[in-house]
Formats: C-alpha cells, sequence, structure tokens
C-alpha cells in the first residue's frame, strides 16, 4: 500500500512539476474569463459613437431616425453625388442614402463608408428602416399610431414542470441545455487528455526500459494502478485551479466594473421606459432584466445533483477509459503504433460528442437513453442529460453500469498490461493481445 | 546452506516453452553464473525469481521460505532491458527506486549519497538521466540494484555497454559484494566474465537445464587429455617416436624449435608422454590443453542441438 501512494506521489509530482501543466493551468482560466468578461467589457466601453448621414431623396424620412447612444443622424439636403464628393468634409463615418422609389416606397437604400460601418449600426438601420416603413404602411392605410403601438408586444413563455410530488418548478431548458452540453464537453476533454497522458506515461516507462526495475519491486497491477490515480489527481488539481482562477478573475473583474454595469443597467431600464408606452404596463412586467434572469437560472440549478454527478462521471468514465488507455500503451513501443488500438476507444467517446447536441435537444428519447447507460458512452451523454432531471433508476442504472464497466476494464487491462510491459519490438495483433489476456501469469 | 532452490520448474507462453522442469541449488555467499545462448530461458527464469511471473509448475525455495511478497526486498536486480526515466533528475530517480525496495528517504538519501562519491559521480545528482551518456546511467542502474543491501543479487548481461574500464570497476564490485556475504546470479552468454567470477554455473539450452556444476568441476570434465609439447629434438622429431595409441592432432615450427599437439589414450599415459620426450628431447614446455568456458559451451550446446535433431 505504501508502494502504490510512493508511485502516485511521483506520477502526480512530476506532472504537476512540468512546465506545460504550469502554463495550461494559468492559460486556461484566462482564456475562460475572457470568454465571461469581454462580451461585458464590450458593453460597457462600447465602441465610440458614429455619425451617419442621410441622403433621402423620397422624402419618407425627413423626420429623421431616433439616434441612439452609439449612432448619430444628420439629415443632409443634396444630391447623393455631392455627399459622396464632399464624404471627407461631412464628418460624417457612413452616408445612408435613400433613393427616389420607382414605386412608392423605397425598396433599395445603400449605405456608402470608407470603413466598414459595422454590423451593429448596419442593423439597427436596417431594423429602423423596416419598423418606420410598416409604419407608414399601416398609417396610409388608415390605421392609427396608437393600435400600431399596441400591437407591439414581446411575450415571454414559461415552462413550468409539474413534478410527481405536486409541486411546480419552472423548468429552463435553455440552461439545461448548456449546462448539460459543458459539462459533457468537460468529460470528453478531461477523459481523453488525461487518457492519453496515462498512455504516454506507460510507453516512455515501456520504451525508456525502466518497467523491469519498477516490477520487480511493485506489482504490475500497483504501477498501473498508481499511474490511473495519479493522473486522475492531477486532473482533479488542474479542474480545481481552473474553477478558482476563473471564478477570481472574473469575481476581481465584477468588483471593479461594478458601479459602470449597474449605470449601465439603470439607464438601460431608462431608456426602455421611455420607449415604451406608459398605458401599456404589461410589458413593462414582462420585460425581465436579463442579468437578473441569468442569475435566477443559475442559483435554480440543482447543484448537488450536477457536481454530483459530474465528479462520479468525470472519475468513474476516466478510470475505465484510463485502464483502457494503459492497455494499449503497454502493447506498443510508440505512439505512432498505438493507432490500431485507439479506434474502439476513441469511437465511443467521439460519438457520444457527436451525438451531444442530439440527446441535450431530446434528453428522454430512446437513443439518449441507451447512450446514457452503455457504460463507454455514459459519462458523457449522461451528463449531457442530469440537468434535464433523469428518473433515479435510471441514474442508478447507468452508475452502477459504469462502475461494473471499470471493474471489467481494469481487471481486462491489468492482464493484458502485465504481459505487454515486458514484450519489445514487434507490434502486437488484436489476436496476440487476446492471448496476453487469456494467459496465466 | 542453499540460498535458492529450484525444484521443476515449468513455464511456458501459449504454445512456446520457455523452461522445461528447470531444477537447480546455488549455495549462499557464490557467484553463480547462469549462462545459455539467447532464447534459452534464462531471463525467464529470473523473472519468476523476481515474481515478475510466475511458474506453471514447480516452485522456488528463497532462504528456506518458498518464494512469496516478503521476497522481493530481499532481491536487487538489474534487467537485461534495463532504463531509467530520461526527464527525472537523477539523484530524485535513486530516491525512489530505493524507496520502491523498501528503504526510507532518509536513508536511501545518504546510501546514494555514499555511493555518488565513491563513484565521483556526486555532480550528476540534479542533472537529467536523459543528458547522462549510457555508461553513466548503466552506473546508476547498477548502484540502485545494490542500495538496499540485498542477499540475492540477479545481474542479468551487467557488462552490456560497458567500456572495458567500467567493465573492470563493476567487476570489482561484484566481487566485494561476495565478500560481503551477497549471493550472486549472473545471467550473460559472454563467456570471458564468467571463467574469471563465477564459482558454480549452470548452463540453460533451449528451455532445459543441460549442465550444473562448479567451474573447475566442470572443466575437468571436458578435459581431452591434449598435450602441446613445444621442445627441441635430439635427433628424430617427437612424432616418429609416439605410440600408435597416442594421436598426433598437429605439428608446427616455432623460433625456439617445434611444437605438436597430441592427443593421449587416457590419463595415466601423460607419464609415458614425458618419459618419451625426456629421452629424445631438451623440453621447452609441456601444457594440458584445458577447453575454455566458451569451448564448452559450444561444444555442449551443439552436442545437445544435435541429439534434439535427431530425436526429431
Amino acid at each position: 500500500m505504501n508502494k502504490i501512494f510512493l508511485i502516485i506521489k511521483r506520477e502526480y509530482l512530476t506532472r504537476v512539476k512540468k512546465k506545460s501543466f504550469i502554463l495550461m493551468t494559468i492559460l486556461g482560466p484566462v482564456i475562460m474569463a475572457s470568454i465571461m468578461i469581454v462580451p461585458i467589457y464590450i458593453a460597457t466601453k462600447s465602441a465610440s459613437s458614429k455619425t451617419v448621414a442621410i441622403v433621402d431623396e423620397s422624402g419618407f424620412f425627413t423626420e429623421g431616425f431616433k439616434g441612439t447612444k452609439d449612432l448619430k443622424f444628420i439629415n443632409l439636403h443634396m444630391k447623393i453625388e455631392t455627399a459622396k464628393d464632399n464624404y471627407d468634409r461631412l464628418g460624417a463615418d457612413m452616408i445612408l442614402y435613400i433613393p427616389q422609389p420607382a414605386y412608392t416606397f423605397p425598396s433599395e437604400i445603400y449605405i456608402y463608408s470608407k470603413k466598414q460601418p459595422g454590423m451593429i449600426a448596419e442593423s439597427y438601420i436596417r431594423s429602423s428602416i423596416n419598423d418606420d416603413l410598416r409604419q407608414l404602411r399601416l398609417k396610409k392605410r388608415g390605421i392609427s399610431t396608437d393600435i400600431i403601438e399596441e400591437m407591439k408586444t414581446s411575450i415571454d413563455v414559461s415552462t413550468i414542470k409539474l413534478k410527481d410530488d405536486g409541486t411546480e418548478e419552472e423548468s429552463m431548458a435553455t440552461r439545461d441545455f448548456i449546462l448539460g452540453l459543458v459539462g459533457g464537453i468537460l468529460i470528453y476533454f478531461f477523459i481523453f487528455m488525461y487518457g492519453a497522458q496515462v498512455m504516454r506515461g506507460v510507453i516512455e516507462e515501456k520504451t525508456s526500459r525502466i518497467v523491469e526495475i519498477i516490477i520487480s519491486s511493485v506489482r504490475p497491477f500497483q504501477l498501473m494502478m498508481g499511474k490511473i490515480v495519479g493522473v486522475a489527481m492531477v486532473g482533479l488539481t488542474q479542474f480545481v485551479l481552473w474553477v478558482i482562477l476563473t471564478l477570481s478573475i472574473v469575481g476581481s473583474f465584477q468588483v471593479a466594473y461594478y458601479t459602470q454595469i449597474t449605470d449601465m443597467k439603470k439607464q438601460e431600464t431608462l431608456q426602455l421606459g421611455q420607449a415604451i408606452d406608459p398605458s401599456n404596463p404589461l410589458k413593462v412586467d414582462i420585460q425581465k432584466d436579463t442579468t437578473s434572469m441569468a442569475m435566477e437560472a443559475i442559483s435554480t440549478i440543482n447543484f448537488p445533483v450536477i457536481i454530483g454527478g459530474f465528479l462520479f462521471y468525470f472519475l468513474f468514465g476516466y478510470l475505465l477509459y484510463a485502464a483502457l488507455f494503459a492497455a494499449v500503451g503497454s502493447a506498443v513501443d510508440n505512439e505512432t503504433d498505438t493507432q490500431q488500438f485507439m479506434l474502439p476507444l476513441t469511437v465511443p467517446l467521439i460519438l457520444s460528442i457527436v451525438m451531444a447536441q442530439f440527446i441535450a435537444g431530446d434528453p428522454d428519447g430512446s437513443v439518449s437513453f441507451w447512450f446514457s447507460i452503455f457504460p463507454l458512452t455514459s459519462p458523457i451523454a449522461m451528463m449531457i442529460r442530469l440537468p434535464f432531471g433523469i428518473p433515479i433508476w435510471q441514474v442508478a442504472l447507468s452508475m452502477s453500469l459504469l462502475i461494473g464497466g471499470f471493474i471489467l476494464a481494469t481487471w481486462f487491462a491489468g492482464k493484458v498490461y502485465r504481459t505487454g510491459i515486458l514484450m519489445y519490438g514487434k507490434k502486437p495483433s488484436y489476436k496476440e493481445v487476446w492471448k496476453w489476456f487469456k494467459q496465466s501469469n | 546452506m542453499d540460498l535458492l532452490i529450484a525444484e521443476n520448474v515449468n513455464k511456458s507462453f501459449s504454445s512456446h516453452k520457455a523452461l522445461t522442469d528447470i531444477s537447480l541449488s546455488i549455495p549462499e555467499g557464490i557467484i553463480f553464473g547462469l549462462l545459455g545462448p539467447n532464447g534459452a530461458g534464462k531471463t525467464t527464469f529470473i523473472r519468476i525469481i523476481n515474481q515478475i511471473i510466475s511458474p506453471d509448475s514447480g516452485q522456488i525455495i528463497l532462504n528456506g521460505k518458498k518464494l512469496n511478497a516478503s521476497h522481493i526486498e530481499m532481491i536487487g536486480y538489474l534487467p537485461e532491458e534495463r532504463g531509467l526515466y530520461k526527464r527525472m533528475k537523477v539523484g530524485e530517480q535513486a530516491i525512489y527506486l530505493a524507496m520502491l525496495k523498501g528503504l526510507s528517504e532518509k536513508e536511501a538519501r545518504t546510501r546514494i549519497k555514499n555511493w555518488f562519491i565513491k563513484f565521483d559521480i556526486i555532480n550528476w545528482w540534479d542533472k537529467k538521466v536523459e543528458e547522462l551518456s549510457k555508461g553513466m546511467q548503466q552506473k546508476i542502474q547498477f548502484i540502485i540494484t545494490i542500495l538496499h543491501h540485498p542477499k540475492l543479487l540477479i545481474f542479468d548481461e551487467p557488462f552490456s555497454g560497458f567500456d572495458p574500464i567500467n567493465t573492470n570497476i563493476l567487476k570489482q564490485e561484484i566481487l566485494n559484494l561476495r565478500a560481503e556475504g551477497s549471493t550472486i546470479i549472473f545471467s550473460t552468454h559472454n563467456m570471458g566474465s564468467v571463467e574469471e567470477i563465477c564459482d558454480r554455473i549452470a548452463l540453460i539450452n533451449n528451455s532445459k537445464k543441460i549442465m550444473e556444476g562448479s567451474v573447475n568441476e566442470i572443466k575437468n570434465n571436458f578435459r581431452s587429455e591434449i598435450f602441446e609439447i613445444e621442445y627441441q629434438p635430439f635427433n628424430k622429431s617427437l612424432d616418429e617416436l609416439l605410440p600408435k595409441d597416442f594421436v598426433l592432432l598437429s605439428k608446427k615450427e616455432s623460433s625456439m624449435g617445434k611444437i605438436i599437439r597430441v592427443k593421449i589414450p587416457n590419463e595415466s599415459a601423460t607419464n609415458k608422454l614425458l618419459e618419451i620426450m625426456m629421452n629424445n628431447s631438451r623440453i621447452i614446455r609441456l601444457q594440458e590443453i584445458i577447453p575454455t568456458m566458451n569451448e564448452i559451451f559450444i561444444q555442449a550446446v551443439n552436442a545437445e542441438n544435435n541429439k534434439i535433431d535427431h530425436n526429431e
């Protein structure tokens, strides 16, 4: 027991001390935090405002467009050719040209610009023009502005899950979808990354010929399990560090920009209130602040189930695959020879990640069910289904089959491993590996 | 007392028979040569002693007890296929491997330091193994093997990859270990070293033991009563004077006189040979031609292989 601890310690320390591990541990959270922070940052420090000069030959938009914080409109009373010739002197970022329509309403509109006008400006202009044109057409048919305003609704659909115990719970399909996918992808990523590390470690011991020295001191099985457990702890360390570092980066960012964000929120609400007709109170109610919605979505996650499930499926999924990866490593002399044996391992993994979106879209379908029961695919598939709420018997079945699969895989791998590590030279076939497996020690 | 006794050990890998009914005994405190051509089964036998694999039948008694897990710390094994973790530092790695053999970290560190100082390699401590030459790595492996003062040491082709100077150092260390009371199994197909350091040997060929005994005993058994004589003849050449049952094998001229090789009919005929020589020549040299271990090895293996061919 003492010796297996020594092996675990060595496997752990040599990996944690590696430069690549330290780099990954720092880089990972930086990337993840930037994914979360950058959009908010861009929103606060929005791009410098742009000026749009309008040449309106149609005469429909004489009132002009409603400007925003980032977009200012000025009406030009000149020909488009003149405007284009004087582009530099206008001081505008772009010229919006609405030509004289051939038939009642304008159908073609042009934006002239020396720089890219930017997606936000373009889409704002497009929707403003469409809105205005729709209103113009409706007005022309004799419909009053009030009626038009009243027709603008935006209704949110809330799904309520009726639970067996009679309680109701607001279900959040989008949240569950994202949560499941992220969990599944993380498990996939970890199994592959750390499973491959186990395999490489075994090959390293074999090619450096140290393996026989070690197994004259410890059982081959101890060496294999020591390596698998050691690498698992490296994986857990990295995961925990990632979570802590990401949260602290995001957290410190939030503290630094808290006032700015709340200011912005206030302003948005203010603008929203002004834009909305006060005679229509319904809309103000429904219009939830997206941030508070996200907060609510996060706070209602069943964390014990999700985190517990994640740790279980991560750990046992990894253990199952790592044992098989170790067997593959023991069978070959170098990494290029692993190809033929890797196929049966990578196919279920890749298949379950390919199916991830389908499973998340139809978590209770029979395909999703079978994927989440079969041990080689269940770590990823069940993780994807878990946030949606799964019957307890299915989770129990999936977990026990995974544990069973892990024991079976370790038993199989152990037998292949102890013969494989002493075989040098020729590349074995599946038939030979099967012989090793059956061979008594 | 015998430190190790093997009784009818059999081992096969699928259809290939690696060991057939191997029985041998190794007395305590000697250097025991385990000889045989490549693929004879030496490494399989050694792996069984190290409990890396277990025999299909038969048993091994070590230090009076049937082979078990507690024996692991009693054995130091330097395998033929040996290496070290390339990216690990030398000192750190040596400590790790010593601890796997049951030493405490502190004990391991002191002993390794002493050996490193003795071999004048203490400045390698913080180097990575991949920075060292193969010969340097072999030295470290040797130190690791003997560090925990094992009762039984097993060296599988220890000199392969060593230059003559380091081979000599190593040979001396092995002899020192015997003097300190260790029992050493020395597996090789390099016969030169066997004659110099082995006390007893066993010869394995084609999974079977074909010979076992002390080096002197075996050499005696393989004496073929051949003598080389260098002399200056009085008048007639000696070869013309030899009786019929003496077989002349070769004759040639030397700077001093003549050299002949003669096979005598039996042991007691030595005196008869001397008598003829004394009467008819001035003797410069008379020497019995004793086969080298190398010759014995080749002869025995060939004889065994012929026997197999005939049976088949």
